[in-house]
Order: structure tokens, then C-alpha cells, then sequence
């Protein structure tokens, strides 16, 4: 067993235990965190296999990026904090596939690619980058096109609908109670059955 | 490197991913365990650039280009998947995905 080797079963180690744990956490918040850990040690295995810029890509999209964006996602939701319940009833049967489905994928691995050996020569970012801009130019643009749609389709879909909710201009109420508020709709004036209708002032849609 | 670690390493991370998608009740938890699938993916396209490489050569790196396809796809996922989760909340009050049964037959 040689050095990259025992890096590799490293990054295993501590990303198969994090992933586990996010899908097993009591605490929302405490799953995201794992989430980083095993996302972190996603981008350690890809240094070892020698995909330098995907690693850094990785820490920087996912870990800098999605995990933030998951956490919104829970603070906007107003996820139970505390520890909680989180599974439902199909928790047996989850158990199941996955399990039989983790069997079934090493038994499969090991006995194809017992053997093999993955080439860890580290490829560099400039071979990259060439690669990247000339022969998958197109591909590539089309992933640009796909993101701006994917942000247009985000934003279109979190918006507040005419009707449902105060329009714009009926927030003149909120301006002058200093900067924080300013940015919250006012409560009573919400037509919607929102969820939060309950407390005044916290819109979830509020920008 | 031997193939096999990278390659259980994904598999695990992939199981632990259905595991969370078929028994989480939060829908941004459920969101989690699709990333932790994609990871997976990332993880077999970049093993299996190294073994393609070692064996007849990839001239194109395409194992590494999928990946990083597979990574912007993922973010674009993440950002609709959160869109789509706070309208459930914003028009029915929960987030749990037992509850979005509208179209249940």
C-alpha cells in the first residue's frame, strides 16, 4: 500500500463517516456542516488522484457556494433548529436499498477492478484549461447558457406573484423603522395564507 | 493508486445519498443527499480519467471535463431544487415531502 494509497483511504475514512452523518443527523444544521466535511474530503480525494483544478473547483462551488446556499435554504424554510425526528416511515426499507445497493456496487468493483490501478499523475491546469476551450469549447458555452437559465428559472420561481403578496410600493411602512426593516414586507397587509402570517413583519419571500 | 478505493469511496457516498433521499422528511435535506450522488458521480469520472490514462491515454481528459460538468450542473440543481423547496413552503407551510402528495395517485 503506497503513499497515495493511504491518503486516499484517509479521505475515505473521514468522507464515508461525514456522509454518513449528514443523511443521519438529528440537527438540520449540524447535517449541513457534515455536508461540508464530506464535500471537503470529496476535493482531498480528487488532489490525489491528481485533478488539481477540480479540487479547488470543488471547494470553491460547493463548499463556498452550495452549503451557503443550503443554509439559507433552511434559515427561509425556518428548519427546526433543535434535535428532531427527521425520518419517515421508510426508514427500513431505505436501509435496505442502500444497503443492498452499496453490497451489490463493492462486490461489482471489486471484482472488476480489483487490480487496476488509477494513473495519478497530476494533470495541470494550463492542459486543462486548453482542452477545455478548444475541443469542449462548445459543451462549455452551453454549460454557461444552462447556468443563466437555471439562475432566470431560480429567481422567476422564488419572486413573489402579482396578488400574492404586498406589491412594492405598499412597504412605504417598513421604511421608516431604520435599515432591517426596511427590507421586510409588513405583515398585517399580507393577503396571502402564508406561513408565516403568524408572526408580523417575516416574510419568507422578502429579499 | 489501487481503483478500488476512489471507486467504494463513491459508492459509498452514493448509497449514503439514496439512504437520504428515500428516508429524509425535510425536502433542503433531501436536496443534501442529491448533492452527496452528484459528489459520487464526480468522484467515478475523475477515478475513471486515471484509469483510461494509465491504460490507453485520454488526450481530451474527458473524465475530468464530465466532472466538471457534472459540478456546474449541480450548483444550477441546487439553485431551482431551493427555488422550487421555498414555494412549497412559501404555499403549503411545511417542507416535508410526505406532505407534496398532491399528485399522488
Amino acid at each position: 500500500m503506497s503513499i497515495p494509497d493511504l491518503f486516499m483511504l484517509g479521505a475515505f475514512v473521514l468522507g464515508g463517516a461525514a456522509a454518513l452523518l449528514v443523511v443521519t443527523a438529528r440537527n438540520v444544521v449540524h447535517a449541513a456542516l457534515y455536508l461540508v466535511i464530506a464535500l471537503v474530503a470529496v476535493a482531498a480525494s480528487f488532489l490525489w488522484m491528481g485533478a488539481e483544478f477540480l479540487a479547488w473547483a470543488q471547494v470553491l462551488v460547493y463548499v463556498g457556494a452550495v452549503v451557503v446556499l443550503i443554509l439559507f435554504g433552511l434559515m427561509l424554510t425556518r428548519a427546526p433548529i433543535g434535535p428532531m425526528a427527521q425520518h419517515n416511515e421508510n426508514r427500513k426499507f431505505a436501509v435496505a436499498v442502500s444497503g443492498g445497493l452499496f453490497v451489490l456496487l463493492v462486490t461489482v468493483i471489486v471484482a472488476t477492478f480489483g487490480d487496476a490501478t488509477v494513473d495519478v499523475t497530476p494533470v495541470r491546469v494550463a492542459d486543462l484549461g486548453e482542452v477545455l476551450y478548444v475541443q469542449w469549447a462548445f459543451p462549455f458555452m452551453v454549460l454557461g447558457f444552462l447556468l443563466t437559465v437555471s439562475l432566470i428559472g431560480a429567481l422567476v420561481l422564488a419572486r413573489r406573484e402579482e396578488g400574492e403578496g404586498p406589491l412594492p410600493d405598499d412597504t412605504d411602512e417598513g421604511s421608516d423603522q431604520g435599515l432591517e426593516d426596511a427590507a421586510q414586507e409588513p405583515g398585517p397587509s399580507d393577503v396571502t395564507s402564508a406561513p408565516g402570517a403568524g408572526d408580523a413583519g417575516q416574510q419568507i419571500g422578502a429579499p | 493508486m489501487q481503483a478500488v478505493f476512489p471507486l467504494t469511496f463513491a459508492a459509498l457516498l452514493f448509497s449514503a445519498g439514496v439512504y437520504g433521499v428515500l428516508s429524509r422528511r425535510n425536502a433542503v435535506l433531501v436536496l443534501m443527499s442529491v448533492e452527496l450522488m452528484l459528489a459520487a458521480v464526480t468522484v467515478n469520472l475523475v477515478a475513471f480519467h486515471g484509469l483510461v490514462a494509465s491504460e490507453a491515454g485520454d488526450p481530451l481528459l474527458s473524465g475530468q471535463v464530465f466532472a466538471l460538468f457534472v459540478m456546474g450542473i449541480g450548483a444550477a440543481e441546487v439553485g431551482v431544487g431551493l427555488a422550487i423547496v421555498l414555494l412549497l413552503y412559501r404555499n403549503r407551510a411545511t417542507v416535508n415531502v410526505d406532505d407534496a402528495d398532491l399528485m399522488k395517485y
